[in-house]
C-alpha cells in the first residue's frame, strides 16, 4: 500500500485554481499543430474536450460508439445544471456550491478539485448561452432557476426535462464546427479497446470499426477517456443500453488506478421493474419529490391485497398510510438526498410493504398537492365556493403545468394515469462516483492518459447531488482540461508524429484480435445477456443499496466462478469482421465481470457507511440518529485507488489520504 | 461561417412551384368571376369574353405568362416528383401513408395529372378553336358567323347543352382540382415561410373554401348550362 | 400474446435484403417493443441463428438511436413517441407486425434494421453550431435577456432528437423538419441571428447534395415526429433561407 499525491497546487484552497492556471506551462499555437490528442467518448465530458481542444489548434481525434456523437448518454439528463450565479440573490457563492458538493458528498471527495468546479460553474452558464442553448427564461427574459436536491438555494439552470440533451447538442455543436475545420476527425461507431503504452506514456488506443469490425490503431501524444460511468454492472440501471466501463477497464489494467469502485448512486424516484423482461429502468426526475408525498401502506395485509390487485391504493384511508420519509426525517421529509431516500423505501419493501405485483415499489402520491394548488388558484380566480372536483381540475393544470411530461412519460411506460392514481416508484442505480483514479490535473496514474466526467472520482465523493453531473461533465472538458493537459503537452512539442508501427501497437493489436477471436470462435451455450443478467442479480443483491461483509465475500466468490463460466460457456453468434452487436455486449460484459468483482472487494474494504455506500455493519446503533449511516472519518476518510495485478479480487489498494482545511466534518442530518 | 451558394437550391424549387401555383389560382379566380356571368347575364359575359380575347395586354403579356406557368408548373411538378421518387429507391413493404397525410397532399401527382388530362380537353373544346378562328383565320370580331351578335355564350352553351359524358368528365375534373387545391393552396404559402400561429389557420380555412367553392362554381356553371337549355 | 413478425433482414450494405417471418410467443403486454425484440434475438441465439441487428441505446426516448418502421409507420402506431417508448399494449394477440428499417437513399441500410445517419451529422458540421470559442469569458448570461416566447421557440425546435422519422416517413424522404428544426433554434436566439443567412444557406446546400427528396408540405413528418417538432420550423427556414438568397 502506498500513498498516492493528488498534485493539488499549494495555497488557499480559493486561489489555488487561480494560481495555477498563471503558472501552468502553456504550448505555443504553432506547436499545438504538431499535437495529437485522441478524446473518447462524446457526451459533455468528452464532446466539451474535443471542440475546445480542436479550438485551442490541437489535432483531436474523438471515438464514440453510437452512430453520432449527439446520442451519448448525458443527452439523458433531465433536471438540470447547477451554477454559483446567485442570479436568484437568495445568497449561493462558489463557497456556497463548494461546500454543498462536499457535504452532499459525505466528505469523500478532494477538496480542491471540488472548489475548482464551484468556481468555473460559472462559467459553464456564459459559454452554454453563447453557443445558443435554450435555457428556460422568465417572462422578463432572463436565466430561470429552480431548486434541487435538498440544497438550500435555486441554482439550478434548466431546458424543460432536457438539460442534459440541451448541453449536449450544445457541446456537439462546438464539435461540429471543429470537424468543419478538419480540427476534430470523428470516429462514430468505433470503440476503444485498448490503450497504448509507449515508453510508460499513453501514445495511443486500438479501436474497433463497429461497422466493419476491422481493429485499427491510433497513435497520439495524449488520450483522453470521457467515457462515462459503469452503473450497468449491475444489469438494470438508468444507464443507456450501451454504456461500459470498457476504456476504463483496459485504462486500468494497464496501469491506471480505479477510484472508489463501490461509490453508486441509487435514484429514488425510478420507475420500477415490472417483470423479467426488463431491459432498462427509467429515471423520472427528482423534481417530482418537491410536490409528490412518498408512501406505502401501514398495514401488511393492505401491501399484499394491493400486490394481488384485490385493492386499489385510493382506497387506503389516511391513517392507513405510512408516509415513511416524512415520519423518518420531519426536517426534510420527501426531500431527503438521494441515498437515504433509496435506503429508505428498500428498507420498507423488504419489510413486505412493497405495493406492485414485484413487491418492489413504493407510492409518489400528488393527491395532496392537486388540492393544495387547486385550493390556491380558486382563490386566486376568486372562486370561493369551489367544488371538489373544480379544485382537483384547478389543481391538475398547475400539477401539469410542472410535470406534465414525466407524468406523460409514466403513463406511457405503465399505462397507469398519475393524475388519478399515485405513481409507483422504486430506487435503481443511476451514477457512478467511483472511476479512475485522477490528479488534480485530471491525469491517470498513466502519463499522457486523462479521464474526465464521470469516468474519473473526483467530485462527488460518495454521492452526488443532483444538478451536478452535468456541471462536472462541462466543467472537465471546457475549462479544466484544456488547461491542465498543456502542462503535460508542453514537454511533447518535439516528438512528432507518433508511429503505430510500433512493436506496442501491434501487441496490443494482438491482445485485442486475440481475445475477440476467443469470444466468436467459443460455441458456448449461453447468451451473453444471461450473464449480464447473473452478474446484475449478484451486484444488486449484495453489492446493492445496503451491503455486509457475508454478501460482499459471497459477492466476490461468485462473480469469479461467474467470470470463469463465461470465458466457458458463453455464445457469441457471427464473425469478429462485420457489425456484430452480441461481439460487443460480450466484450463489455466481459469487462463488467472483472469490475464487479473490485467493486465488491472496494465495499468489502470500507467498512463504514458513506453516502452510496451503506454498510449495515456500520449504522449509529443509538439515539436520535438510530439505524442511520455511520461515517469513519478517523479511519477512511480516503480514497480507495487500486491497481490491477492480475486478478480483480487480488488488486493492490492505494490510498489518497482527503485534507478537510476548509470544511468541518460533520454527521449529515436530516431529521 | 463562409457562405456556400448553389444554382437551385431544394427550397428554391418548391418556391417556383408556389409562385406559378398561386398565379394559376388568381387565375382561376379570374376566369370563374368571368364564367359565372354566363349564368348571370349572357351579354355581360359575351362583352367581358371579347375583351379578354382581343385585349392585347391579356393577350400578348397575361396569355403567355399563363401559359408558361401552366406548362411549368406540370412540368416541374413532374420533374420534382420524379426526384422525390428516386430519394428511396427500396420501397417499405408496409407504408402507412394515411396515418400521418391526408390524400390529397401525398397524391398531388395524381390530381394534378388528372386537371392535366382535363387541360387537354379544355384546350380542345375552347383554346384551340379559339385559337384557330382569331390567329389563323384572322377573324377577330367575336362574331357568330353570319350573325352581328357574340358568339361566346352560345359556344359555351353548345359544349354542355345535352352533352352528359362532358358535364360527367368537368365535374370529375374539378373534383379532382379540388383536391389539388385543398392541399396546394395552404402547401403554397407554407412553401413561401409564411407560417403564423394566428394568421394560418385562417389560411387554411380560407383555402378549404376556395378549393371547394372554386370547382362547385365550375361545376354549376357547366350543369347549368346543361340543364337550362335542353335540345 | 403470440405475434407473427416480418422482419427486413440485409446482412450489409451490399447486399439485397428480403422480409423474413418469425413466430414468437410469450410476449407480454408490459414489454417495450425493443424488449419484445430482446426475446426475438434471445429465441433466435438459442436456436443457433443470427440475431437481429438494430440501433437502440437510452431506451427512454432521448438519444434518438431506435429507428424501426413499424407497421408503416416510423416508430409505430403510437404517436409522439420513439421505437423504444412504444409498448407491446398498443398490439393484439395474433397480429403481424412490419418492421423496416428506416427506408432512403441517404440512410443507406448497414445491417438489418440498421441504417447509416450520418447525413445528418454532414449537414450539421455545415452550419449548426454558433462560431463562438470556450473562453470562459464570453459575455454573462444574463447580458443579453431573451424574450420568453422566443427562448420556448427555440427550445421546442431544439427538441429533436435527430433519429430520422421525419425522413423515414416522408413520401419524399426529406430532410427539411430536421434541418428546418436546427436552423429556427439558432434563428430564434440573438446570438444565432449573427450567422443566420450563411447557416440557412449551407445547411440547406449540405442537405440537398445528401439525396433527401424535396418537402411537398404533407405534414407527415410533424405527426410522426417522437418529440412533435413543428412545421413552423419548415416555413421559418425557407424564410431564412429566401432572406439569405435575396440580401445577399
Amino acid at each position: 500500500m502506498s500513498t498516492l499525491d493528488g498534485k493539488i497546487p499549494a495555497g488557499p484552497i480559493k486561489d489555488k485554481w487561480t494560481t495555477y492556471k498563471d503558472k501552468v506551462n502553456l504550448v505555443n499555437p504553432a506547436n499545438k499543430r504538431n499535437i495529437d490528442v485522441i478524446v473518447v467518448g462524446t457526451g459533455l465530458a468528452g464532446g466539451s474536450a474535443a471542440a475546445t481542444l480542436a479550438e485551442q489548434g490541437y489535432n483531436v481525434k474523438a471515438f464514440c460508439y453510437q452512430d453520432s456523437p449527439r446520442r451519448a448518454h448525458s443527452i439523458a439528463a433531465q433536471g438540470g445544471i447547477n451554477a454559483a450565479k446567485n442570479y436568484q440573490g437568495d445568497g449561493d457563492s462558489v463557497y456556497r456550491l463548494f461546500y454543498d458538493t462536499v457535504k452532499g458528498g459525505d466528505y469523500r471527495s478532494r477538496e480542491a478539485n471540488v472548489h475548482r468546479l464551484a468556481e468555473v460553474s460559472t462559467n459553464i452558464i456564459d459559454q452554454c448561452v453563447a453557443q445558443g442553448v435554450p435555457f428556460a427564461r422568465d417572462y422578463g427574459g432572463l436565466l430561470d432557476n429552480r431548486s434541487f436536491g435538498g440544497v438550500l438555494v435555486s441554482r439550478t439552470f434548466y431546458a424543460k426535462g432536457q438539460t442534459g440533451q440541451q448541453l449536449l447538442l450544445g457541446a456537439y455543436s462546438a464539435m461540429n464546427r471543429q470537424i468543419a475545420r478538419g480540427k476534430i476527425k470523428m470516429y462514430n461507431r468505433h470503440e476503444m479497446l485498448d490503450v497504448v503504452i509507449v515508453d510508460g506514456k499513453a501514445r495511443g488506443i486500438i479501436a474497433r470499426n463497429l461497422v466493419t469490425g476491422e481493429i485499427e490503431r491510433h497513435s497520439a501524444h495524449a488520450v483522453v477517456l470521457g467515457t462515462g460511468g459503469y452503473g450497468n454492472v449491475f444489469y438494470l440501471s438508468t444507464n443507456a443500453m450501451g454504456s461500459n466501463v470498457t476504456a476504463g477497464w483496459k485504462a486500468h489494467k494497464r496501469g491506471a488506478h480505479f477510484a472508489n469502485p463501490c461509490y453508486t448512486q441509487i435514484h429514488p424516484t425510478c420507475i420500477p421493474r415490472s417483470g423479467d423482461y426488463q431491459s432498462k429502468l427509467t429515471l423520472m426526475s427528482e423534481s417530482l419529490r418537491n410536490d409528490g408525498r412518498i408512501w406505502v401502506p401501514a398495514k401488511k395485509e393492505d401491501a399484499q391485497a394491493i400486490r394481488d390487485g384485490k385493492l386499489k391504493p385510493t382506497e387506503i384511508k389516511e391513517e392507513d398510510r405510512d408516509y415513511y420519509l416524512e415520519r423518518r426525517y420531519p426536517a426534510f421529509g420527501n426531500l431527503v438526498p438521494r441515498d437515504v431516500a433509496s435506503r429508505a423505501a428498500k428498507e420498507r419493501c423488504d419489510e413486505g410493504y412493497g405495493v406492485n405485483a414485484t413487491g418492489e415499489a413504493v407510492y409518489l402520491d400528488f393527491a395532496a398537492a392537486i388540492v393544495r394548488y387547486g385550493k390556491e388558484q380558486a382563490t386566486i380566480k376568486g372562486e370561493n365556493n369551489a367544488t371538489e372536483s373544480r379544485i382537483r381540475e384547478l389543481g391538475k393544470e398547475i400539477v401539469k403545468a410542472k410535470y406534465g411530461n414525466l407524468f406523460d412519460m409514466y403513463k406511457q411506460i405503465v399505462a397507469d394515469n398519475p393524475y388519478e392514481t399515485p405513481m409507483m416508484i422504486y430506487p435503481a442505480v443511476h451514477y457512478t462516483m467511483g472511476g479512475i483514479w485522477v490528479d488534480y490535473n485530471l491525469m491517470t496514474t498513466i502519463p499522457g492518459c486523462y479521464a474526465i466526467g464521470e469516468a474519473n472520482f473526483s467530485d462527488h465523493g460518495a454521492n452526488r447531488l443532483g444538478a451536478s453531473a452535468l456541471m462536472q461533465g462541462l466543467a472537465d472538458g471546457y475549462f479544466v482540461l484544456p488547461y491542465t493537459i498543456g502542462d503535460y503537452l508542453s514537454s511533447d512539442i518535439r516528438t512528432g508524429k507518433i508511429s503505430t508501427d510500433t512493436k506496442e501497437f501491434e501487441e496490443a493489436e494482438k491482445h485485442v484480435k486475440d481475445r475477440i477471436e476467443g469470444l466468436v470462435n467459443n460455441n458456448g451455450t449461453h447468451s451473453v445477456d444471461y450473464y449480464h443478467r447473473k452478474l446484475g442479480d449478484i451486484m444488486w443483491n449484495k453489492c446493492g443499496m445496503a451491503r455486509n461483509e457475508k454478501g460482499l465475500k459471497e459477492a466476490i466468490k461468485e462473480i469469479s466462478e461467474l467470470r470463469d463460466d463465461f470465458w466457458k460457456n458463453v455464445s457469441v453468434p457471427g464473425g469478429a469482421y462485420e457489425l456484430n452487436q452480441e461481439l460487443e455486449k460480450a466484450g463489455r460484459v466481459a469487462d463488467f465481470l472483472e469490475l464487479g468483482e473490485l467493486f465488491a472487494k472496494d465495499a468489502l474494504e470500507r467498512n463504514e457507511s458513506c453516502g452510496g455506500h451503506f454498510r449495515e455493519e456500520y449504522v449509529e446503533k443509538s439515539g436520535e440518529q438510530k439505524g442511520e449511516a455511520l461515517r469513519d472519518d478517523k479511519n477512511y476518510a480516503f480514497v480507495s485507488a487500486w491497481q490491477h495485478t492480475g486478478v480483480p479480487s487480488e488488486a493492490l489498494l492505494h490510498k489518497e489520504e482527503l485534507q478537510f482545511n476548509d470544511i468541518e466534518l460533520k454527521q449529515r442530518s436530516y431529521k | 461561417m463562409s457562405t456556400k451558394k448553389q444554382k437551385l437550391s431544394s427550397i428554391g424549387k418548391k418556391v417556383l412551384m408556389a409562385l406559378t401555383g398561386f398565379f394559376l389560382m388568381l387565375f382561376l379566380l379570374q376566369h370563374l368571376s368571368i364564367n359565372l356571368l354566363s349564368v348571370i347575364d349572357a351579354d355581360m359575359f359575351n362583352e367581358v369574353s371579347h375583351f379578354m380575347g382581343t385585349n392585347p395586354l391579356v393577350q400578348y403579356v397575361l396569355q403567355p405568362i399563363l401559359i408558361f406557368s401552366v406548362v411549368f408548373h406540370f412540368a416541374w411538378g413532374i420533374y420534382l416528383e420524379y426526384q422525390n421518387n428516386q430519394a428511396r429507391d427500396v420501397k417499405y413493404a408496409k407504408y402507412k401513408g394515411s396515418a400521418n397525410a391526408t390524400w390529397m397532399s401525398r397524391n398531388m401527382i395524381i390530381s394534378g395529372l388528372a386537371v392535366l388530362a382535363f387541360l387537354a380537353v379544355h384546350f380542345y373544346d375552347f383554346w384551340l378553336p379559339e385559337i384557330n378562328v382569331k390567329y389563323i383565320q384572322g377573324d377577330m370580331s367575336g362574331m357568330l358567323h353570319g350573325t352581328d351578335h357574340f358568339r361566346y355564350h352560345e359556344e359555351l352553351v353548345a359544349k354542355f347543352a345535352n352533352q352528359p359524358i362532358r358535364v360527367v368528365l368537368y365535374v370529375v375534373a374539378f373534383v379532382m382540382l379540388s383536391f389539388h387545391l385543398l392541399h396546394g393552396f395552404q402547401s403554397s404559402f407554407q412553401s413561401v415561410g409564411f407560417n403564423h400561429s394566428k394568421y394560418t389557420p385562417i389560411i387554411k380555412k380560407l383555402g378549404n373554401l376556395f378549393a371547394i367553392a372554386v370547382p362547385i362554381g365550375f361545376v354549376i356553371i357547366a350543369i347549368y348550362h346543361y340543364n337550362i337549355h335542353p335540345h | 400474446m403470440n405475434l407473427n413478425l416480418k422482419v427486413w433482414r440485409q446482412d450489409s450494405p451490399q447486399e439485397k435484403g428480403k422480409m423474413v417471418d418469425y413466430q414468437l410467443g410469450g410476449i407480454s403486454e408490459h414489454m417495450s417493443f425493443l424488449e419484445m425484440m430482446d426475446v426475438l434475438n434471445q429465441q433466435l441465439i438459442d436456436n443457433g441463428e443470427r440475431p437481429v441487428a438494430f440501433d437502440h441505446d437510452c431506451r427512454e426516448g432521448i438519444c434518438g438511436s431506435c429507428s424501426m418502421f413499424i407497421n408503416g409507420e416510423a416508430h409505430g402506431p403510437v404517436k409522439g413517441t420513439t421505437t423504444c417508448q412504444l409498448h407491446m399494449r398498443s398490439f393484439n394477440d395474433g397480429d403481424t407486425i412490419f418492421i423496416e428499417p428506416f427506408r432512403a437513399n441517404a440512410f443507406p441500410v448497414l445491417k438489418d434494421l440498421v441504417i447509416d445517419r450520418s447525413a445528418f451529422d454532414r449537414i450539421q458540421h455545415s452550419g449548426g453550431y454558433i462560431s463562438v470559442n470556450t473562453s470562459g469569458n464570453t459575455q454573462d448570461a444574463n447580458a443579453t435577456p431573451i424574450p420568453k416566447e422566443n427562448a420556448d421557440l427555440a427550445m421546442d425546435a431544439a427538441t429533436c432528437i435527430g433519429c430520422g422519422a421525419c425522413v423515414a416517413t416522408c413520401k419524399n424522404s426529406s430532410a427539411m423538419l430536421f434541418v428546418g428544426a436546427k436552423i429556427s433554434q439558432y434563428a430564434l436566439l440573438p446570438q444565432g441571428k449573427v450567422e443566420a443567412k450563411e447557416r440557412a444557406q449551407n445547411m440547406v446546400a449540405q442537405m440537398d447534395s445528401e439525396g433527401f427528396g424535396n418537402c411537398t408540405n404533407t405534414g407527415a413528418c410533424e405527426v410522426e415526429c417522437p418529440k412533435g417538432i413543428s412545421l413552423t420550423n419548415i416555413a421559418r427556414m425557407n424564410r431564412e433561407f429566401l432572406d439569405g438568397s435575396v440580401n445577399s
